[in-house]
This record gives structure tokens, C-alpha cells and sequence, in this order.
């Protein structure tokens, strides 16, 4: 038997599932593309249902992005730079929106934030201000549930990066503060970009808890994914287009950052 | 000279306790020298704020820093000093510039101003043509010295050093070695240095505290130090053989069988020293009145610079150093017996318990 030099030897049983991993996840997408009702494609892209839904979702998940990235990487710098009593219970805490179905999400922040709610009895009678079935709503419910993604990858990255650099700024007249606009985020600008990425792509995608909290109103909280499921009910290629979009969209962006932000092994 | 720091550190950390008295005046180098695990960095961190106390108290320039018993602690941003760090932490996004400029920026300077004083700095380290460079592009060296000037430019009346020339290699640190001489010598405040290497504490320090397991054994300048140490950790530092014993006039026994004879005179609880130099091999007893003589059997050989050290086992340990022609002639080879000789007038003898 002949063995080809350099070559390197993978065994049936790692290639086969592999091979059958891949296929899994490429088929679907595949037959989006295969089902596509390409000629009539123009004429429903500029319909104006479709614009307005993906200009709420890219919004939405922009607005959800930003307040995790306000709330996120202070909550990240805590549990990653100070000890304190039930650190650990903390950090299960905040991944637990990772593990919660979205719709039972929705459902919670329906208890606190809707209108007899909590907090949200509250916020109506003392400002008016009402968020279920709102823009800001939809907000609400895709930063509920995209937070954990980022501070686990600015923990993660807050971790890896050298604390000594801090300690160096202190010597040097930083306050903690100082030290945290100037060396930390700078060092872990990295990290927090990847763990936006990750954090704008779960919010574009979000459903439950949207549908739940902020209904499906279209114009005002309904997304793409919510237009999908929407027109899947009705008008299958419409759903097709939808969907074609989000792909197109969310791949199209990710790629673009993927080079500059997020660098694998 | 006014006194800069006045410092009784005492850390507990999980069974180790650093105890150490330190004073610095103004413009003196004190040195401290250790082995591995001393303390000599939680000492230095304690003096920057970066390790509290667990006792004891810290005074910069008259101000009280750290004083558990009050209590009183000063962060180390508020503390007057400068440190160079092991690894230098030049902040890895900041250029030369900025990085030296972000102490002075801190302080209140305003940018243009606190680049400018930067920009005088490196032009006095020597790296003017580096200030865009940023920290991965510079070499070791280049990376030294600009942590240096970014320790300097914030005026610190207490500069720290911790290692700054463990990471370089040999040549680049004889050079570096004589230019943080210049840059010490021009430093008003009071430097610490923290170092393993006895030739970096001898060259920049004008006085050297040598700590063992967290405590002083011996403090002094070089001169004294070298001539005389108090301890093997010293005497390994400085090459010599040291040995405790109990003086009588001219004479040290040192062991049941063994009387060392010096030309200094002790009395009681003394200690002989020796450069391994002064050590000369015999094959056999040697003639005349070898009055430091007794018989011995090597147990180990190593080149050590152009000669071999050769180790030698008997009524005490003792290395021997010989040029290759002599040991050639010898024959020398482990498990030999051969007679050891040691010229009374090399050997030096002072009391173990200092004045």
C-alpha cells in the first residue's frame, strides 16, 4: 500500500460526521437559496412592509447593542477585576437569559416592565411611559436576551488581558477610573468588539421574548424574524425573500467585522 | 541628606512574613538583593501601595502612606513615586510618547504640554527617533529605557525599580546597565532597586540590603559586603567560601578537626572568608608550613569563566578555583583525594555578631 507523503491521515470516524455536520448546517441555507423566487425578487424587495421590518430590526438591534455595551462591560469589569460575596452566584445569574427559552423571557419582562408590572406600573403612572408593544420594548426584549452573550466575551476578555497594566497606570497617577477609560478598555477593545458582534447578531435574530413582550405590529415591533413567521402563514415566497434578506444581511455584516474584530486560532 | 523613605514593611501572606526596615535618603541607590522568594517584590509593592501592609508603617518624604494600626492607607496613584516594572508594561496601544506622556497627563498637565516633557525625556534616554514607535516594535533595551523615562517624567520622589535589567540579554545589559547608572546619579528623589544580581546592585547602588526569607541579614555598602558576608547566600553572591566559627587570636576553628588561620585577630563567634582563588590544589601533603591545609576529595568540576571551579568535600565544603593547565597537570577528576592549601593572608576573619 502506497502512502502518500504529507498527506494527513483524518479517520472515518472524525471525516464521516464531520462531513454530515457540515451538510446539516449548509442544506437549509442551500434550499433558501434553491426556493428563492428569483424573478419576482425585485418587485418584493421594495415592498414596503419588508423595508420597514428591516429597518426596525437593524435599528432595534443596534439600540439593544448599545445598552448591553453601556451595562455589559461595567457589569463584566465587576465580576472579572472585584471579589465579592456571591461573585459566583452573580455570574450564574446573568448567564441564566442564555439558558431561559426567549419566550419565557418575554413573559418575565411582561411581570416587571408591562403595564401592571413591577416596575412598569410604576414608570406608567408616574411618567406615562409604557413599554410593551413598543419600539422600545423590542429594544427591552433583544437586550434581555443578547446581554449574556457580551459579557461573557468581555469577562472572558477582561480575564486574559495582563491586570498588571492597571497596576503600571496607578503608579503612574491613574485613577481607577482613568485607569479603566484609558488601559482597560483599550487593551480588551478587542474582546468587547467581538462579544458586540455576537451580542448585535443573537439581537437581530431575537423572537420570543419579542413577540411576547412587544407583540407584532408592523412598523412599530415587527422584525424580520417576526415578518417571517408572519408571512409564512400566508405567502411562503414572501417568507423565502424575508428570510433571504436577514441571511444576506447578517452574514454580509459579520463577514465584514470578522476579519478586523474577531480573530480565531 | 533628607530622609525619603522611612518604612517598617511587615506583609503576611498565607505562612510567608516579610519584616523589613528600610531608610533612603535623597539621591541614594539602596539596592536589595535576595534570592528567589525573598520578598524583595512585595517589598517593592508595598512601598508602592500595590500590596497593603499588614504592619508596620510606610512615611514618603514626611508623609505617613501606610499605617495599619491607624488606619491610613494612600493609593498608589497618590503616592510620590515612579516604578519600572520587570517587564516594563509600556501600555501595549500608546506609542513611546504617549506612553511616557500619560504619567505627566495624569497629573494634570495638559496634552501638548505633557507631550513635550515626554518627547524631553526620551530625548534623554536616547530614543528621541522611537516616540511613534509603539511598545512591540522597540527592542528590550529601547523598551527599558523608555520605561525608565515614563517612571522619571512624573518627578517621583521615590523611584522603584523591580529586575529592570532581568529581561535582556548580556550585552544589551552591560550597556543599559551604565546608562540607568547615568540616569540614577541624576535622580534626585531616592531610588529602591530590586534585583537578584549582585554586579547590578554593586554597579548602580551606593548601599546594599540583602534579604533572606523576608528578613535582613545584611546591610552595608559594597565594599563591606563583598570583603565580608554573613551569610552562605552572600558568600555564594560574591564568591567566596564562608564559614562560622569560634576566634581565638590568629586562629578560627571552624570544625572538630579544623583551625583556619587568618591574619586578622578575633575573639568568640567569627566568621573566616575566602576566595575560592586563594585555594590551591595538592597531590599530596604540601611541604613547608602550609598552616591552612587538610586533606580533601572532589566531588564536582565545572568551567567557571577561563578556569574550573572544582568543588571539594572534607571536614568543611570549599570551591576551589584552578587554571585547566593545573588541573591538567593534577589530573583532577571527581572522587579524587587531594590536599587542600589556603595562604593565611588571603583568608579574613571578623566577628559574627556586626559592632
Amino acid at each position: 500500500m502506497k502512502r502518500r507523503r504529507g498527506t494527513q491521515r483524518v479517520p472515518v470516524g472524525l471525516l464521516l460526521p464531520a462531513a454530515l455536520g457540515l451538510a446539516f448546517l449548509v442544506l437549509p441555507l442551500a434550499g433558501l437559496l434553491i426556493r428563492a423566487p428569483w424573478s419576482s425578487l425585485p418587485r418584493r424587495l421594495t415592498e414596503p412592509g419588508v423595508l420597514s421590518a428591516l429597518w426596525l430590526s437593524l435599528r432595534t438591534a443596534t439600540a439593544a447593542t448599545g445598552v448591553c455595551l453601556v451595562l455589559g462591560v461595567p457589569l463584566a469589569w465587576l465580576l472579572a477585576r472585584v471579589t465579592f460575596p456571591g461573585r459566583r452566584v452573580v455570574r450564574a445569574l446573568v448567564t441564566v437569559p442564555l439558558v431561559l427559552p426567549p419566550v419565557v423571557g418575554g413573559v418575565a419582562l411582561l411581570l416587571v416592565f408591562g403595564r401592571r408590572g413591577l416596575i412598569g406600573s410604576w414608570l406608567d403612572g408616574t411618567f406615562g411611559v409604557t413599554l410593551p408593544f413598543t419600539t422600545t420594548g423590542v429594544v427591552f426584549a433583544e437586550a434581555f436576551v443578547a446581554m449574556p452573550f457580551l459579557v461573557i466575551a468581555v469577562e472572558g476578555a477582561l480575564r486574559g488581558a495582563d491586570a498588571r497594566y492597571e497596576e503600571a497606570a496607578a503608579t503612574l497617577g491613574a485613577s481607577r477610573w482613568t485607569t479603566f477609560t484609558h488601559v482597560t478598555l483599550p487593551l480588551v477593545a478587542p474582546g468587547i468588539a467581538a462579544g458586540a458582534v455576537l451580542c448585535w447578531a443573537r439581537a437581530l435574530g431575537e423572537f420570543g421574548a419579542t413577540i411576547t413582550f412587544a407583540g407584532n405590529f408592523p412598523g412599530r415591533t415587527q422584525t424580520m424574524p417576526l415578518a417571517v413567521y408572519l408571512a409564512l402563514e400566508t405567502d411562503l415566497n414572501a417568507a423565502i425573500v424575508l428570510s433571504l434578506i436577514l441571511l444576506t444581511v447578517s452574514v454580509a455584516i459579520l463577514a465584514g467585522l470578522r476579519d478586523r474584530w474577531i480573530t480565531g486560532p | 541628606m533628607s530622609e525619603i523613605v522611612d518604612a517598617h514593611l511587615v506583609v503576611d501572606r498565607g505562612g510567608f512574613r516579610l519584616d523589613v526596615r528600610l531608610r533612603i535618603g535623597a539621591g541614594e541607590v539602596v539596592a536589595l538583593l535576595g534570592p528567589n522568594g525573598a520578598g524583595k517584590t512585595t517589598a517593592l509593592r508595598a512601598l508602592a501601595g500595590l500590596q497593603p501592609l499588614s504592619a508596620g508603617h510606610v512615611t514618603l518624604a514626611g508623609v505617613d502612606v501606610d499605617r495599619p494600626d491607624r488606619p491610613l492607607w494612600t493609593p498608589p496613584e497618590r503616592r510620590p513615586i515612579g516604578v519600572v516594572f520587570q517587564d516594563y508594561l509600556l501600555f501595549p496601544h500608546l506609542n513611546a510618547l504617549d506612553n511616557v506622556a500619560f504619567g505627566p497627563r495624569r497629573q494634570g498637565a495638559d496634552r501638548r504640554a505633557a507631550r513635550a516633557l515626554a518627547a524631553r525625556w526620551l530625548e534623554r534616554v536616547g530614543l528621541r527617533a522611537y516616540e511613534r514607535s509603539r511598545p512591540r516594535q522597540l527592542s528590550g533595551g529601547q523598551a527599558q529605557r523608555v520605561a525608565l523615562a515614563r517612571a522619571l517624567a512624573v518627578h517621583p520622589k521615590l523611584l522603584l525599580l523591580d529586575e529592570p535589567l532581568a529581561a535582556l540579554d548580556a550585552r544589551t545589559r552591560l550597556d543599559t546597565r551604565a546608562a540607568l547608572h547615568r540616569h540614577l546619579a541624576e535622580h534626585d528623589g531616592a531610588t529602591l532597586l530590586v534585583t537578584h544580581d549582585p554586579l547590578d546592585a554593586l554597579v548602580l547602588a551606593d548601599r546594599l540590603v540583602i534579604i533572606e526569607d523576608g528578613r535582613v541579614v545584611q546591610e552595608g555598602d559594597g565594599a563591606t559586603i563583598t570583603a565580608r558576608p554573613r551569610t552562605d547566600y552572600v558568600a555564594r553572591l560574591v564568591g567566596l567560601n564562608l564559614y562560622r566559627g569560634t576566634g581565638d587570636g590568629h586562629s578560627v576553628r571552624v570544625g572538630a578537626d579544623l583551625v583556619l588561620t587568618a591574619d586578622d585577630t578575633v575573639h568568640g563567634d567569627a566568621f573566616v572568608a575566602f576566595p575560592p582563588a586563594a585555594v590551591a590544589l595538592h597531590p599530596k601533603r604540601p611541604d613547608g608550613s602550609p598552616r591552612n591545609a587538610w586533606p580533601a576529595t572532589i566531588t564536582g568540576l565545572q568551567r567557571h569563566g577561563d578556569n574550573l571551579r572544582i568543588q571539594l568535600d572534607g571536614p568543611v565544603t570549599v570551591a576551589a578555583d584552578v587554571t585547566p593547565a593545573a588541573a591538567a597537570h593534577l589530573n583532577l577528576a571527581p572522587g579524587q583525594e587531594v590536599w587542600v592549601a589556603v595562604k593565611a593572608a588571603e583568608t579574613h576573619a571578623y566577628p559574627a555578631t556586626p559592632h
